[in-house]
C-alpha cells in the first residue's frame, strides 16, 4: 500500500504499459502528469518533450507514434479544445495515441482549479466529421492506474485515439492503494512497439500517411468507398464498451461515470440502490444499460455539468423500455453523497 | 499609489510583474486598453471582487492576446476612436514566445498600432514553474528537472527581441524592473511610433526562481550587470541605444543566489553549463557593445 495521487497514477501506469514518449504543455490541473513524465521517462530511456502549445503536443505524440513509439499527451479543457483537429487526424490515419484530459470548469479559462465533467461531449464528439474515439472515464486513483493502462492497450489494438477523462477531483485525489502489476505492450530496447499491421517510419519503406480520407495509403474520393471506410473505423471500436454493475437488481440505479462513482459508493451503503459505473462513454455501454433498465423503476444520473450524458442514458433507456424513468442530477458543485441521496429520497417519494 | 493598477492584488511580495505593469500604465497616464494573456498577471490581478485594474481590461486566452489587440485596434481605427487610448498587451514569456507567437507574429506582420509588452519571468510560473522558450539555459524547472541525467534546461533562451526586430516593426526594446524610469521612457517613446511595438521586460519571480522578495530588484540589476539580460532599443530596425556596463560581473554572481541555478554549483556537468552561460553573456556584451 502506498499513498498515490490520481495524476501520478496515470503517469505511472502509462510508463508501465509501455509508453516511452510524452509531449505536453503546462496546464492546471493536469501538470503533475507532465512533471512525473519529465522526471521518470529519461530514467527508462523514454523521451519527454515540452511543446509550445497543445496543438503541437498532440501532433508530436502522433508523429512519435507513427515512428513506432507508444506515446501520449495530457491536458485540461482549454488545451483539449486546441487538440481537437489532431484527434480527428489520428482517428483518420489510424495512429494509436492516448490523450488524457483532467477536466476543469470551463468554458474558456473558466475556473482552473475547480472540477467539472463539462468536457464529456467534447471528448466524445469534439473533432469535425464522423470519427471513432474511445473515451474512458476515471473514478479514483486505482482507476487512474488500471484504466489508463487499458487505454494504451486499446489504442494499440484498435489503432485509434483513446481519450482518458479524469477531473480535478480524481487527478488531485490521494489514496492509499496497492497498484498491481500491469501488462506492458511489447516494446524493444529503443521503446518501439512491434505494430506489424501499421506502417512505421524508419522501419517500412512505403510509409504514406495522409489526413485525407484514405484506405491502405490510397486517397478516397468515391463516396460509397468513403462510407465503407468510416463504418469500418467505427466497427473497430464497437466491442470495447465497458461498465461495472453493483447491486444491479435494485429498483433505483445510479448511473455514474468518473468521480461521481465515488459519491455513489457512499450512497449504496445507506440506501437500497444499485450502481451502473460506465468505464467507457465511447462506445456507450448500451447493451448492459438496457438490461439494467428492464428491471429498474428509475435511473438517476448525477453529473458535474448541465446534464449531458443523461441524454445518452435517456436515448438508450427510453428507446427500449417504457417503465423506467431517467432522472438527471446536474450541478456544477462537487457531487457528494448527500446530493445523490437527496435525489434518491425525492424520487422515492413521488 | 497608482490608480491604474491598485494595491491589494494577489502578487507575491517582490513580484516583478507589478512593477512593470504599474510603470507602463503610469507612463501612459492610464490612457490604455489592456489585453492580457492567461498567466500570472491575470490570476493575481483579477481575483473575485478584487480586480486591481483601473483601466479597461480584457483578459483574452493564452494564445490570442496579439490577435485580440489587433481586433481592438482595427475597430478603434474604423470607429474613429483611436485618440481614446493606446492598445497595450501584457503577456507572459510563455504566452509570447511559445503558444502565442503565431498571433503575435500576425499582429507584427500587419503592423497594428499596438504596444505589446512581454513580462518575462522566464518560465510558466502560474502553473508551477515549467520551462518556456524564454527560460535561460541551466535553469531547474518542473519540466527540466535537474538530476543525474539532465542538468536543467539544455536549450538557449529564445531571442524574442531579434524575432521582433526581424518583423520590421518600428520599435523594439528590452527593459528590466531594476530600472523603472527606463521602462517609463521606453513606453512613452514606443507609443510615438505608429505601428506595432514590442518591449520585453525582465521580471524576477520570487517562487519560481527561488529567491527572497527583497532580492528581486537587486537580482534583476545583476542580470543586466552580467550582460545576461542586455538592455537594448531599436527604432525602425536600427539599434539606437544600449545600457552600457561598467566592470561587467561574472555570471556566477547573478546565478548563485537563485535556487533554480543552485545545482549548477554541485552537478558534475555544472561547470560546463556555467562556462556556457558565461559565453552567452560575453557574446551579448560583444554583440551589443555593452562594456565601457
Amino acid at each position: 500500500m502506498r499513498l498515490v495521487q490520481g495524476n501520478e497514477a496515470v503517469a505511472e501506469a502509462a510508463i508501465k504499459a509501455g509508453c516511452r514518449f510524452y509531449a505536453g504543455y503546462p496546464i492546471t490541473p493536469s501538470s503533475e502528469i507532465m512533471h512525473f513524465m519529465a522526471r521518470k521517462l529519461p530514467e527508462v530511456g523514454g523521451i519527454f518533450v515540452q511543446m509550445e502549445d497543445e496543438i503541437a503536443s498532440l501532433a508530436a505524440a502522433i508523429g512519435a507514434s507513427m515512428a513506432g513509439m507508444v506515446s501520449m499527451t495530457a491536458t485540461s479543457g482549454p488545451g483539449f479544445s486546441l487538440m481537437q483537429e489532431n484527434i480527428g487526424y489520428t482517428a483518420m490515419t489510424e495512429v494509436p495515441v492516448v490523450i488524457v484530459n483532467v477536466m476543469r470548469a470551463g468554458p474558456s479559462t473558466g475556473i482552473p482549479t475547480a472540477p467539472s465533467q463539462g468536457d464529456v461531449f467534447q471528448a466524445m464528439y469534439g473533432s469535425h466529421g464522423d470519427y471513432p474515439v474511445i473515451v474512458i472515464c476515471l473514478a479514483d486513483v486505482l482507476d487512474s492506474y488500471l484504466l489508463t493502462a487499458r487505454a494504451f492497450h486499446l489504442a494499440e489494438k484498435c489503432r485509434t485515439p483513446v481519450v482518458v477523462l479524469s477531473d480535478e477531483i480524481v487527478g488531485h485525489m490521494r489514496e492509499s492503494v496497492t497498484l498491481p502489476e500491469i501488462e506492458s505492450i511489447a516494446i524493444d530496447e529503443n521503446g518501439k512497439a512491434e505494430r506489424p499491421e501499421m506502417p512505421v517510419i524508419g522501419r517500412d519503406p512505403d510509409v504514406y500517411y495522409t489526413g485525407l480520407a484514405s484506405e491502405d495509403g490510397r486517397v478516397i474520393s468515391d463516396l460509397d468507398e468513403y462510407d465503407r471506410l468510416i463504418k469500418r473505423l467505427y466497427r473497430k471500436i464497437g466491442g470495447v464498451a465497458s461498465c461495472k454493475i453493483e447491486n444491479g437488481d435494485a429498483d433505483t440505479i445510479l448511473f455514474t461515470y468518473g468521480s461521481t462513482y465515488r459519491a455513489a459508493k457512499a450512497v449504496i451503503k445507506v440506501a437500497d440502490v444499485g450502481i451502473f459505473k460506465a468505464e467507457t462513454l465511447n462506445p456507450f455501454p448500451e447493451r448492459e444499460l438496457r438490461k439494467v433498465a428492464k428491471k429498474a423503476s428509475r435511473i438517476i444520473v448525477p453529473e458535474m455539468n448541465v446534464g449531458k450524458v443523461v441524454k445518452e442514458v435517456e436515448r438508450v433507456v427510453y428507446g427500449s423500455c417504457k417503465s423506467c424513468e431517467v432522472i438527471s442530477v446536474a450541478t456544477h458543485r462537487r457531487i457528494d453523497p448527500f446530493t445523490i441521496l437527496e435525489a434518491v429520497e425525492m424520487a422515492g417519494r413521488v | 499609489m497608482s490608480e491604474y493598477f491598485a494595491p491589494g492584488h494577489g502578487a507575491c511580495p517582490g513580484c516583478g510583474l507589478t512593477i512593470a505593469v504599474r510603470n507602463t500604465l503610469e507612463a501612459l497616464e492610464g490612457k490604455v486598453f489592456v489585453s492580457n494573456s492567461t498567466g500570472c498577471l491575470e490570476i493575481i490581478s483579477s481575483m473575485y471582487n478584487r480586480s486591481a485594474w483601473g483601466v479597461p481590461y480584457i483578459h483574452s486566452l493564452f494564445e490570442n492576446a496579439g490577435a485580440v489587440a489587433a481586433g481592438i485596434e482595427a475597430a478603434l481605427k474604423a470607429l474613429g476612436r483611436k485618440d481614446e487610448g493606446h492598445v497595450v498587451v501584457f503577456a507572459g514569456d510563455g504566452a509570447t514566445a511559445d503558444i502565442g507567437i503565431g498571433t503575435l507574429s500576425g499582429m507584427f506582420d500587419r503592423n497594428h498600432d499596438v504596444l505589446y509588452i512581454c513580462l518575462d519571468n522566464e518560465a510558466y510560473q502560474n502553473t508551477g514553474n515549467q520551462q518556456s522558450g524564454l527560460t535561460p539555459p541551466g535553469a531547474n524547472t518542473t519540466t527540466t528537472p535537474a538530476g543525474k541525467i539532465m542538468p536543467g534546461k539544455l536549450g538557449r533562451k529564445k531571442d524574442m527581441v531579434s524575432i521582433a526586430v526581424a518583423h520590421g516593426i518600428p520599435y523594439v526594446a528590452s527593459a528590466s524592473v531594476a530600472f523603472p524610469m527606463d521602462i517609463r521612457r521606453k513606453v512613452k517613446r514606443a507609443v510615438e511610433f505608429e505601428g506595432a511595438k514590442y518591449i520585453q521586460i525582465h521580471c524576477p519571480c520570487v517562487t519560481g526562481w527561488g529567491i527572497q522578495g527583497k532580492d528581486a530588484v537587486p537580482l534583476a540589476r545583476l542580470a543586466v550587470e552580467t550582460a545576461l539580460y542586455p538592455i537594448v532599443e531599436f527604432e525602425n530596425g536600427e539599434l539606437v541605444k544600449v545600457r552600457k556596463i561598467k566592470d561587467r560581473k561574472p555570471v556566477e554572481e547573478y546565478l548563485k543566489p537563485q535556487r533554480r541555478f543552485r545545482h549548477l554549483f554541485r552537478h558534475p556537468e555544472g561547470k560546463k553549463i556555467l562556462e556556457m552561460i558565461q559565453k552567452i553573456a560575453d557574446e551579448n556584451a560583444k554583440r551589443y557593445n555593452l562594456d565601457i
